[in-house]
């Protein structure tokens, strides 16, 4: 073990509860700062609390013979997976537990999510929702791959797959000068994971609202927030994995993470909801057809490069 | 072997074990093809966890990465395709109920007598300290050859696949002479073609 964990410096329970409220403030800081470039009032930044408290009080509703088992697992699943994803990103330096497998860890975490989603769709025994589970079934396949690529880069680079070798590798330089199309679809890929921005269609208007379509009270609380704490796990991941994480200059190390995290979500959410939500078979067929070939390249790129000493 | 792993993670291993075989059971006790899938990966999902209490880690999250993917592609097809279309009619995974039972149950029972009988040799060696860097030294250096067998043969198996499930060749796409600029596909796409 190179380094203390989070769980070993704090201890076990105090530093999953640091990691879940971590996680919770990153999926709101994602949900304010939405709601205000969507709406364009700086103000309406908390809504997404008062949203929350109101659909925490809501009634749920009812559809005829619905999956109930699946339908709350895939609900209670996709908060608990981003948060669980949470664990191997670095908090001040430090990773709630660290494997030799940390970026595959985040992926299977990523794979969990996507099979959950789908849960939520196939639960409600509702004809939009199902579609919405489907479209993300096939958007969530076609992104895997390339995501999965962007973050073996990363670890390449480092030469491990542990997200504090990553870290410790990038004091010099950031990972995403010599590997900026891993950043880019790293980014991107969490967006399709989250449904979210131009990949929305799973949830989009033109099946109602496809996988939330029969979501409501705590269960449309759940799935909100898991999709908001993901994104936010992901741009706090992406800020570790791509830019340098807590290095830089006269500030302490976790405020320099929080501002490259908060930089990911602004600029996510600022080219996010600028442009339209588009057809899956167009995201679908980008993600096999450019994001794959583009994504093995700039592996192959980096491979040369720690062979020629570059990252030693 | 398992006198290495400590009194916790034996307790972990003994639980989650036991969990293992009961949603395995599940997958054919209940009637809902969408159910039979998750209850096969909550499964897997215990078989990973029994890697992490073997301080598998790497082994662990591909496992649990590998069989997610794998379960939520198969419900697509089980559900389109099967006994269970759309969920909509209660199915079951069994078939000839008496005779798979005891098979099942007989093949249970020859591989756990087999398990707790077989002369298991000792470790030679130490505990390595990076169990991911010894498997992936293993993959890319002794086994290599093997491993590179398995990914041709793994890939030529999904080209003939789906060469033999596509209803549409080339000739449909470009033409009988092959000559049509644009392939005519049912599905628009969202590259320029």
């Amino acid at each position: 073990m190179p380094e203390q964990t989070l769980a070993e410096t704090w201890g076990l329970a105090p530093a999953v509860l640091g990691v879940v409220v971590v996680g919770l403030f990153l999926g709101l800081v994602v949900a304010g700062i939405d709601r205000a470039v969507v709406s364009g009032a700086p103000g309406s930044a908390v809504e997404p609390v008062r949203s929350s408290a109101r659909l925490l009080v809501e009634q749920r509703r009812i559809t005829l013979a619905p999956d109930r088992l699946l339908w709350r697992l895939g609900c209670a699943a996709v908060p608990i997976l981003a948060l669980l994803s949470l664990a191997v990103v670095p908090i001040g330096g430090r990773t709630l537990w660290s494997t030799s497998a940390d970026l595959v860890w985040f992926n299977a975490m990523e794979a969990l999510l996507w099979a959950a989603v789908w849960l939520v769709g196939w639960g409600p025994n509702a004809f939009h929702a199902l579609t919405g589970g489907y479209r993300f079934l096939a958007q969530g396949l076609a992104y895997e791959l390339p995501l999965m690529f962007a973050l073996i880069t990363a670890g390449l680079a480092a030469g491990s797959l542990r997200t504090t070798d990553v870290l410790a590798a990038q004091q010099d330089l950031w990972l995403v000068v010599t590997m900026p199309v891993a950043f880019l679809v790293f980014v991107a890929g969490a967006a399709a994971f989250a449904f979210w921005g131009p990949l929305a269609a799973p949830a989009a208007v033109d099946i109602a609202g496809g996988v939330t379509s029969e979501l409501s009270g705590v269960d449309r609380l759940l799935v909100q927030a898991g999709r908001a704490v993901f994104l936010g796990a992901s741009a706090a991941m992406a800020a570790a994995l791509f830019l340098g994480g807590d290095a830089g200059p006269w500030l302490p190390g976790p405020v320099w993470h929080l501002l490259k995290t908060l930089a990911v979500v602004a600029a996510l959410v600022w080219v996010g909801r600028r442009l339209p939500v588009l057809r899956p078979d167009r995201t679908v067929e980008v993600g096999w057809m450019v994001l794959v070939p583009l994504t093995l390249v700039q592996a192959l790129v980096v491979a040369v490069l720690v062979q020629e000493g570059f990252y030693a | 072997m398992l006198t290495d792993v400590s009194g916790w993670a034996m307790a972990t291993v003994v639980v989650l074990g036991v969990l293992a075989v009961a949603a395995g059971v599940a997958v054919f006790v209940v009637d809902s093809m969408a159910r039979a899938t998750f209850a096969l990966l909550g499964s897997f999902l215990a078989v990973a966890g029994v890697l992490v209490a073997f301080d598998l880690v790497y082994l662990a999250v591909v496992t649990a990465l590998m069989m997610t993917i794998e379960m939520a592609i198969m419900a697509v097809f089980m559900i389109a395709f099967m006994m269970n279309p759309a969920g909509l009619m209660p199915m079951t995974m069994v078939h000839n109920t008496k005779g798979s039972a005891v098979v099942g149950a007989g093949a249970f029972v020859v591989l756990t007598a087999g398990i707790w009988t077989v002369d298991w040799p000792a470790r030679s060696g130490q505990l390595p300290a990076d169990s991911t860097r010894q498997l992936g030294e293993a993959i890319m250096g002794s086994h290599m050859l093997v491993m590179l067998g398995i990914g041709i043969a793994l890939f030529a198996t999904i080209l003939a696949g789906t060469v033999l499930a596509t209803a549409r060749g080339r000739y449909d796409r470009f033409g009988a002479d092959l000559t049509a600029a644009r392939p005519d596909d049912p599905v628009p796409g969202g590259l320029p073609r």
